[in-house]
């Protein structure tokens, strides 16, 4: 519990004072018609939303989100060290706020469910005069979330989310993805592959039934399939199992040689802990090594999966241990205030907050039209991924893609399971990552135009 | 031949694991005539028993070593576990490998303990009160052991390995004669089965064969009857109480390593062990165990593609969109079996008249 | 009045005077003070949700209130409900009345289907059937039924969904005849701010004239049928009547209430997920009615409120906002209670609600109103004529065994 001194009792103050200097006379006003957006700040703070699970299957994840997100406000409001604005390549963040304005915000449980991410969300807007939401560590929820935003007019940053729909057939005008998202996994993903396991592969797939795992296990075909693999079965698993015994089990006779696990959270670590536990891990099939394979990795997978990660080739977005200035000086910021390194989810959401305050104050506005003129096709640098492109025509971010491998802790210390048993094979260049906005994975979807609100 | 092998074998591996609760449950529905929700809170307490247990052994003092940086530059702290301080590195690492069966020494008193609490701080005033407000307020009680649970545990899955001798596989093929690898099976899995199946005969034992297994079985039948024959039932009850968890403890405990334990794993296996009761019959012992097994085998069966596929070309349904519905039979083959069973047989399998129906 | 006895008359109409009123009782404090940002609830879509839920819960009481018949897969209908809503928006056009029209019908359809198979086992058994349908409801929606429910990430509408009835400047929100859901009335009084919201009010008044015919429903012969089918069904059957239509009855318009909300919830926010029917969904308008005091009138709507009120109001509440309440304090003062408050808000709003819940069971067995009561006996010192008519249901309830 890390416990804010400073907000304590100077915002009982300013609360106080903005409670009497109300209007005393009755008006009557369509909502907020008079600034031209949906809750466009008038005091001299701004608040933002941020939306993340922390009940459910996703909620450590999301309090990793909520402690990125409290140390990018720090910064933005000019406490710490400032972390990535140091670093940043646009250099009009100076610590005062967003544009002169001291930063607040509130938190909410999207209980990883759609519903109720949408019913918090709705809160922020309605009730706390939320100007952007952020946050969230599912595409299903994300893309709910985005939708409420679009129709509300506000802006969307969203967190952790890979399904293709994001930026695809669900794309938002008013919604962003700093995230990566299946295709990219792919593309990373199946040179390495190729690389190391060869060519001849015979892939057979078990798919978290719902969106994101239909489109990270047709990426991963795709991909792989385009260097000569061949996949020789997809199973749908329904999300939560818990016991994945039963779809392991045909595996051992299918005439596999590799097993691609398309899941996340706690389905990853349950199905990968028990193939490993059904030897795959030690089987010879056609005389290879069997290999498993799990596209989308995150630090606390890794940590709950324990050392069965061992070998085992993934994909992620960002990672602690890249060498650049971004990731330093994210790092120490972040371990010195927690005494633990960041994760991908906490890296990503700290980067879209950085995003949205530089936006508004590139664009001198808060109106989200505005905002997302200035994101649209936005290159910039020092956020911990290299040269980043926000793409205008479909909302993405282009970026260089972490291929990862499980290993053996190095320090031996439990704290840092799931941290350091990650190795970085390599950083695919964002150039081979990149795909045209109607591919065919994406098409189908529409930005429509940006909603200020009321 | 070799994949019917092993859909079998991990059917009576989640059978077994179901017909432990479903055991439980019973128990206390027969002898106490209490629906209790909060079964799979009980379970869930004895897979974090094993965490405790393996977190215990961990223990560890904190020695800064000065020639290793840990990622902020600082000095590296290392942990040594206090158990490899009293019994040296190697015996107190095979000490710590062990955690999870050495757990039972922590789960057995601990269950017990819950048991009782519950029995008489909560339990005990609910005997007169209508079975909905006995669900009800174990439903509650479940929500409320499973946020105690996340507010110490959190909310992630916590891994809590098997000891290192029970990892890999057992290769059944061989013995069967099926060819090398062909059937492996994981040797936890096996232990799983046996454990259980050895659990359920001796709770069938004690039942069957002690004098107060004998008088449990009279009040599950009569309880005034019993009550007036002058023999303090109460307190029998009680303990029978204590031993249901018990056995939901040590269900939960020696399934962790198989699926990593979070607070929620108790809601997970309540809804399925209930259905299992329920398909069983409510009160059946032995109902229970077969129900158990049963609807692991189906579950188990209907998850493999190839079965699927030969079931959806049985009835001809190829590319059609019952016959993609039928794909997804095995994320509903429980609750399918259930309604036929209940439809068919009124009282479930081996259910007896007149309970739990008004 | 209205064909209501002078008591059920006034219930009614204190019912009517809250939801109408319900954006300026809800927004006690001033806008902008600690407590207002904390505690006010009169923002419109918390609620729609009040009043939705409270159309759903009073619909599940006239079955579980009245039959004892305890359904653990309500949530289903509601689901159905929302999915119909939606489709009529994507078919059609984003006017409300065809899509509550078939959110009714769908949910009612299938009220009768699932009915028509559980009612032939009664108790625990029902329940396990009831729930074993909604299981496979919400898995079915998740997966395999992608193309009709577009799967985990919900249904919605899109540009190019036909909207055959859309003509050029309708508006691209849920209408009715062209009165936006979404817009709404802001009235600013000193600090205060007071939004009212057309969506809200129209939730409202489906919620009292849900609640009206539920009134009637209670004091129907129709009604008595009911409880005395659940004080003795084997009783009833002997005097030689079928009570299977009965129950039926009870269940298809209990199931039609949730669709209903169902079709309000897709009016409001026009995207629908799976997870409306899981199990949990279920239980939660159980624990609402229990809650509130099943059988009761009035019970259900205000265990409804409670819980979506805990649900969006305290999860929020986070360590900052309590040392701001105890920022007068001295600090070590102000940690205790935060360290103490703090396991009980925010991320552990299942805890107080789990906490809360088990001590009404355990204390207050007829929720809620019953414990309204005891403590109106308690100050006008008449403990045993205080028992309202409208309440008897509720007290009998706890006498009567195994539902």
């Amino acid at each position: 519990m890390t416990k804010t001194t400073y907000s304590r009792r100077r915002v009982l103050k300013t609360g106080a004072v903005a409670g009497t200097a109300g209007l005393m006379m009755p008006t009557y006003l369509r909502a907020a018609a008079h600034e031209g957006f949906t809750n466009a700040p008038t005091g001299d703070t701004v608040t933002l939303g941020f939306n993340v699970p922390q009940t459910g299957p996703y909620a450590e994840e999301g309090l990793d989100e909520l402690r990125a997100q409290e140390l990018a406000v720090e910064h933005l409001n000019g406490m710490g060290d400032g972390g990535m604005m140091n670093t940043f390549s646009s250099k009009v963040l100076d610590g005062t706020g967003i544009m002169g304005k001291k930063v607040e915000f509130v938190t909410g449980d999207t209980q990883t469910k759609s519903d109720v991410a949408r019913a918090s969300a709705q809160s922020m807007i309605q009730k706390d005069g939320c100007i952007m939401i952020t946050g969230g560590s599912s595409s299903g929820v994300a893309v709910a979330v985005q939708g409420l935003c679009q129709e509300a007019g506000v802006i969307f940053m969203a967190g952790l989310t890979h399904s293709n729909d994001t930026t695809g057939k669900d794309r938002k005008a008013n919604g962003f993805r700093h995230f990566f998202n299946g295709y990219m996994s792919g593309a990373a993903l199946a040179p390495v592959l190729v690389n190391a396991y060869g060519a001849d592969r015979r892939a057979y797939h078990l798919t978290a039934d719902y969106n994101w795992g239909w489109t990270q296990q047709e990426s991963m075909a795709a991909s792989t399939g385009a260097l000569g693999w061949e996949t020789v079965e997809n199973v749908l698993t329904p999300v939560g199992a818990g016991d994945f015994s039963s779809y392991i089990a045909p595996i051992l006779n299918s005439g596999a040689d590799t097993l691609v696990l398309n899941h996340y959270g706690g389905d990853m670590v349950n199905s990968l802990t028990q193939a490993v536990q059904f030897g795959l891990k030690d089987r010879q099939v056609n005389g290879k090594d069997f290999k498993i394979i799990v596209p989308l990795y995150s630090e606390l997978m890794a940590k709950g999966a324990g050392s069965n990660i061992e070998g085992v080739f993934g994909s992620m977005n960002w990672n602690w241990q890249l060498e650049d200035e971004g990731t330093k000086a994210f790092v120490r910021s972040f371990g010195e205030k927690y005494g633990f390194p960041p994760s991908n989810a906490a890296h990503t959401c700290y980067t879209q907050i950085m995003l949205y305050a530089d936006a508004v104050t590139r664009a001198g506005s808060f109106n989200p039209c505005a905002v997302v003129e200035a994101l649209e096709d936005y290159e910039f640098d020092g956020m911990g991924n290299g040269p980043v492109l926000y793409r205008g025509a479909d909302h993405q971010c282009f970026k260089d893609v972490l291929v990862m491998e499980g290993v053996a802790s190095p320090s031996g210390n439990a704290n840092m399971v799931g941290y350091d048993t990650l190795r970085i094979v390599e950083q695919t260049p964002r150039a081979q990552v990149e795909y045209a906005p109607d591919h065919p994975m994406f098409a189908g979807g529409a930005l429509g135009e940006c909603n200020p609100g009321a | 031949m070799d994949s019917f092998i092993l859909q079998i074998l991990n059917g009576l591996d989640k059978g077994s694991a179901y017909a432990l609760i479903a055991l439980g449950l019973t128990l206390i529905f027969g002898t106490l005539g209490v629906v209790n929700f909060a079964h799979g809170a009980l379970f869930m307490i004895g897979a974090f028993c094993a965490v405790t247990m393996q977190r215990i052994l961990g223990l560890s003092r904190t020695v800064v070593d000065e020639t290793q940086t840990d990622f902020l530059g600082n000095p590296l702290q290392m942990q040594v576990p206090y158990v490899q301080d009293w019994f040296g590195p190697v015996a107190g690492a095979a000490i710590q490998d062990w955690a999870v069966p050495l757990a039972i020494f922590l789960t057995i008193p601990v269950m017990l303990l819950v048991g009782w609490g519950m029995e008489r701080g909560l339990i005990k005033h609910f005997y007169k009160r209508p079975h909905a407000d006995q669900i009800l307020v174990t439903f509650g009680l479940a929500i409320v052991i499973g946020e105690i649970i996340k507010a110490f545990y959190g909310a992630n899955p916590i891994q809590t390995p098997m000891p290192s001798a029970f990892v890999g596989t057992v290769d059944l093929g061989r013995y069967l004669g099926l060819g090398e690898g062909a059937v492996a099976y994981p040797t936890w899995r096996l232990v799983y089965f046996f454990f259980s199946a050895a659990i359920i005969a001796a709770v069938f034992a004690f039942l069957q064969f002690t004098t107060f297994g004998m008088v449990v079985r009279a009040g599950m039948a009569d309880r005034e009857t019993v009550g007036m024959l002058g023999i303090d039932i109460d307190k029998r009850f009680t303990f029978m109480f204590g031993l249901a968890a018990s056995v939901a403890g040590l269900a939960g405990m020696m399934y962790a390593p198989i699926l990593s334990p979070h607070y929620n794993i108790g809601m997970d296996f309540l809804v399925l062990s209930f259905v299992v009761v329920v398909v069983g019959g409510m009160g059946s012992l032995p109902g229970a165990v077969l129900a158990g097994f049963l609807l692991g085998i189906t579950q188990s069966f209907f998850s493999n593609p190839a079965f699927k596929g030969y079931f959806v070309e049985l009835l001809r349904l190829e590319g059609t969109f019952a016959g993609t519905v039928i794909t997804g039979l095995d994320q509903i083959i429980i609750y399918l079996v259930a309604i036929i069973i209940l439809l068919t047989r009124p009282r479930g399998l081996l259910g007896r008249k007149g309970v739990m129906e008004d | 009045m209205l064909g209501l006895n002078s008591r059920d008359f006034k219930l009614l109409m204190i019912v009517i005077f809250m939801t109408l009123a319900a954006p300026i009782l809800l927004n006690p404090f001033p806008v902008d003070s600690a407590l207002g940002e904390s505690f006010n609830a009169g923002y419109p879509a918390l609620m729609q949700r009040f009043v939705i839920f409270g159309l759903l819960a009073v619909g599940f009481n006239i079955l579980f209130g009245l039959t004892g018949y305890l359904s653990f897969g309500h949530a289903a209908f509601l689901g159905v409900g929302s999915y119909a809503a939606v489709w009529m928006f994507k078919l059609l056009s984003y006017n409300i009345v065809p899509a509550m029209l078939a959110s009714v019908i769908v949910a009612a359809l299938f009220a009768v289907v699932i009915g028509y198979v559980c009612l032939r086992r009664s108790g625990i058994y029902f329940s396990i059937l009831t729930l074993a349908f909604a299981q496979m409801s919400y898995a079915l929606a998740y997966s395999v039924l992608s193309p009709i429910t577009n799967g985990e990430t919900g249904l919605q509408v899109y540009s190019d969904d036909p909207q055959v009835l859309m003509r050029a400047g309708d508006p691209i929100v849920p209408h009715l005849f062209g009165l936006e859901m979404n817009s709404s009335v802001t009235w600013n009084v000193g600090g205060w701010q007071f939004v009212f919201q057309n969506g809200y009010y129209l939730s409202a008044i489906c919620m009292i004239i849900g609640f009206y015919i539920s009134i009637r429903i209670f004091r129907s012969p129709f009604g008595l049928m009911l409880r005395a089918i659940k004080s003795n069904q084997t009783r009833m059957s002997y005097t030689g009547m079928n009570t299977k239509p009965y129950m039926l009855a009870a269940f298809v318009i209990s199931g039609m209430y949730a669709g209903v909300a169902g079709g309000l919830m897709s009016a409001m926010d026009p995207l629908t997920g799976a997870e409306r029917m899981f199990w949990t969904a279920s239980g939660e308008i159980v624990v609402m009615a229990i809650l509130g005091g099943v059988g009761t009138l009035i019970g259900p709507v205000l265990g409804a409120g409670i819980i979506k009120y805990l649900e969006n109001i305290i999860s929020k509440i986070n360590s900052d906002i309590l040392h701001n309440w105890f920022a007068f304090m001295p600090d070590w003062m102000d940690n205790l209670l935060v360290n103490i408050l703090y396991p009980f808000v925010g991320k552990g709003w299942h805890l107080t609600l789990g906490v809360l819940f088990m001590v009404v069971v355990i204390f207050l067995p007829g929720g809620l109103v019953q414990g309204g009561q005891k403590l109106g006996a308690l100050f006008s010192r008449k403990s045993k004529s205080s028992n309202s008519d409208a309440t008897t249901a509720g007290t009998a309830n706890t006498n009567t065994p195994a539902e």
